[in-house]
């Protein structure tokens, strides 16, 4: 029997009272939770909710497949979503009373980059991780250091300069292009990153026209009757949703597509809706690594399952929304599962988790990427052309270049929109070689 | 330069046409009951939605474009009178700001509807453009139904209110009531009557314009605020209840976008609201408001 002398009784009693002050508080875990409380800021109204709602789909989905297999490390997932469509002052109200009424976890926020710019500080201010699950402004990481916050996908950087990779390497001859692009943060920054990027590499393509409808526009007939009239050899547009749907089916009414050649960094979120009226030959990006028929994970049980289970609930082809909501959720049961072995299986402290987040590794429904030490996610981009086949009652992407992201994002530390200057023929040659569609 | 000229010209057209469809009802509700109704652009987007519905269960194109018309029918007879005797019957005594309030919540209400029946993702029905086909103007291809149809129903649409409010019966009574409801009950008329049958037809032009913009464009939440919006600037700028107004305003808000759009793509946004701003700053009442004009 080992015994205490009254000396080491009190030692010990002084230790104990003094670790939570002496050690770092980073490497103090915590009780196992109950359930681990996601809190989810989505569109579920307005135009975005074409992206919002099916985020939330697969939200609601993969936890409930993650639970049936018994959450994370044991502990059962609950979401709490809420709608971001009100705007940023609303959306950060609701944040802080997830964060402080609630107790989420972690926060998963957002789709708009004006409320990921919004919730990053906040997350700062209540200590509570967050996973910016879906918006692309490539600001947030270049202008800001974040511990608590990291993004689980690329961002507008990469999503516009893989198109141009892909244009020029197909179609070097180009002379000219227009863009028809919302009237709204988006619609600006993603046409000033291809702007500056095309000159870079490009110098001499004229732009012929640089036209901004409203964001919400209904009816694009006048920009169409312009296009139709300066004939540019290229139509760029990151245009999104209905407005997307409406400029695409009316360009393909008046004829538009056999005068231009369209790229379109958004419009795998379109193919489905708007059907083989999007003829072949259209420039088509999928804002990251993941299409359901992915050219190299298509087959994979992963991909299947989680295709044709959110087709049998919820009618459609899952789109990208749904690939970034299975990369946060994914990245989260990473990082918990590694945390907690780093941590002699205890819980981990947020801290602790955030720790892991960044640098961390991980496997999603269509590959494998990796978040930088900037919190800032590395991954591939696809792109391809549109294709018809008897197999689907739209078009599917063909001739497919996954971009790897050393090719399409600017190193850690430096401004997305001065490294694309730096971009050459070279980068150009460097694109891997496309993969073709296969039934 | 000519042609050029003569593009922005038809694209303006088109584009009044669409305008105009969706502000004369706005504006004719409040010539007469003095309510300025936010859930109208709840009412174009419903019309909207149910056209794209039965055009696209009508089966072939020249059907589906009948289907617009019924469509837009079905939702004024039946929204109309509802939300006319439901909602608004018992508010006409009360503050402006109340009014304001419960056409707004009616707003709100009718979004969520939408997204209960139609769900988030965009809706498209384009057989009737199909059926008109295109027509081709100096090299440049057009739809025949923006480019003739949706321009000629909004002449029809204006010459025929034109005509019924100012050479029927029941018309003149709509303008006595819209004049002054005091004398025009002292002389007999039911303005309940007349309330109900004007805000029944605004309900239908409102409709009516959802109907045949659905063919053109993509539905997705928030359609209707986007037009209310518009549709306001349009009222306000010509005078509210004005319906000649309206069609000019149109007119000079579709024009002014169009040329925009040739011109000086950076202004297309914003000329409606300037356009509003320089004739609200010089002409408070609107182009054609005033206290010496009759509304309607």
């Amino acid at each position: 029997m080992i015994r205490t002398t009254r000396r080491q009784a009190v030692a010990v009693a002084a230790s104990a009272l003094a670790a939570p002050w002496i050690l770092p508080r980073s490497a103090i875990g915590q009780q196992k939770p109950s359930e681990i409380r996601i809190g989810i800021s989505t569109f579920l109204s307005g135009p975005a909710s074409v992206f919002g709602v099916p985020g939330r789909n697969a939200a609601d989905l993969l936890i409930e497949q993650m639970n049936a297999r018994g959450g994370i490390q044991g502990v059962p997932i609950k979401a709490l979503v809420i709608d971001e469509a009100p705007g940023v002052n609303f959306l950060l109200g609701e944040c802080r009373r997830l964060a402080q009424n609630e107790n989420v976890d972690v926060m998963f926020a957002s789709i708009s980059s004006a409320s990921c710019l919004a919730v990053a500080p906040l997350a700062e201010e209540l200590r509570l991780p967050n996973i910016m699950w879906d918006c692309g402004t490539q600001r947030i990481f270049e202008e800001g250091k974040w511990r608590y916050s990291v993004r689980t996908q690329a961002n507008a950087v990469p999503e516009i300069v893989a198109p141009l990779l892909y244009l020029l390497k197909m179609r070097p001859d180009v002379q000219t292009v227009a863009v028809v692009n919302q009237d709204y943060a988006w619609g600006r920054d993603s046409w000033a990153i291809w702007k500056t990027a095309m000159e870079a590499i490009k110098p001499g393509i004229r732009v012929l026209a640089e036209l901004f409808p409203k964001f919400g526009a209904t009816d694009f007939s006048t920009e169409i009757t312009r296009l139709q009239a300066l004939r540019p050899d290229v139509v760029f547009s990151t245009s999104w949703g209905g407005e997307l749907d409406t400029f695409l089916r009316q360009a393909a009414e008046r004829r538009l597509f056999e005068r231009s050649l369209f790229v379109l960094p958004l419009a795998e979120s379109s193919l489905e809706r708007v059907g083989k009226t999007l003829p072949e030959g259209v420039i088509v990006g999928a804002r990251g690594d993941h299409w359901f028929l992915h050219p190299i994970a298509k087959d994979t049980d992963r991909l299947k399952n989680f295709v044709s289970e959110y087709r049998k609930r919820y009618g459609q082809y899952p789109i990208y929304p749904t690939y970034h909501m299975a990369q946060a959720l994914f990245a989260l049961e990473a990082a918990y599962t590694k945390a907690i072995a780093a941590n002699g299986g205890a819980w981990p402290s947020r801290e602790q988790l955030m720790d892991t987040l960044r640098g961390l590794e991980f496997e999603h429904l269509t590959g494998r990427m990796k978040i930088r030490e900037d919190g800032q996610g590395l991954e591939p981009m696809l792109v391809g052309v549109t294709k018809h086949v008897p197999e689907y009652p739209f078009p599917v992407l063909d001739q497919m270049v996954l971009f790897p992201p050393e090719l399409t994002m600017n190193p850690m530390g430096t401004k997305g929109l001065e490294w694309v200057k730096g971009l050459t023929m070279e980068t150009v040659a460097k694109a891997p070689a496309p993969i073709p569609y296969k039934a | 330069m000519e042609l050029l000229l003569l593009l922005a010209l038809l694209d303006g057209l088109a584009y009044a046409a669409q305008l105009f469809m969706v502000a004369v009802g706005l504006t004719l509700v409040f010539g007469v009951l003095k309510i300025l109704n936010v859930a109208h652009g709840s009412l174009f987007a419903i019309g909207a939605y149910s056209a794209s519905t039965l055009a696209a269960l009508a089966g072939t194109p020249w059907l589906s474009l009948l289907a617009l018309a019924l469509a837009a029918l079905a939702v004024g007879a039946i929204a109309g009178p509802s939300i006319e005797r439901g909602l608004l019957a018992r508010i006409y005594d009360k503050e402006q700001v109340l009014q304001l309030l419960l056409t707004f919540a009616l707003f709100m209400i009718l979004e969520d509807v939408q997204k209960l029946v139609w769900g988030v993702q965009p809706v498209f029905e384009d057989a009737p453009v199909r059926a008109l086909g295109p027509v081709v103007v100096g090299g440049i291809v057009y739809t025949a139904y923006q480019l003739i149809l949706l321009p000629g129903l909004a002449v029809v649409c204006l010459l025929f209110l034109v005509w019924f409010l100012r050479r029927t019966v029941t018309g003149r009574m709509i303008l006595a009531v819209a004049h002054d409801r005091e004398a025009a009950e002292a002389i007999g008329i039911d303005s309940r009557r007349i309330y109900l049958l004007a805000f029944t037809i605004g309900a239908g032009l409102a409709a009516l314009g959802g109907a045949l913009a659905a063919p053109t464009t993509s539905l997705v939440p928030g359609v209707g605020v986007q037009t209310i919006v518009l549709s306001f600037a349009v009222v306000a700028t010509a005078g509210l209840g004005q319906i000649e107004g309206a069609a000019a305003t149109a007119l000079l808000v579709g024009l002014g976008r169009s040329f925009a759009v040739y011109f000086a793509p950076e202004l297309e946004v914003v000329v409606p609201y300037l356009l509003m701003v320089i004739v609200l700053v010089l002409r408070p009442s609107g182009l054609f408001g005033g206290r010496e004009l009759r509304r309607i």
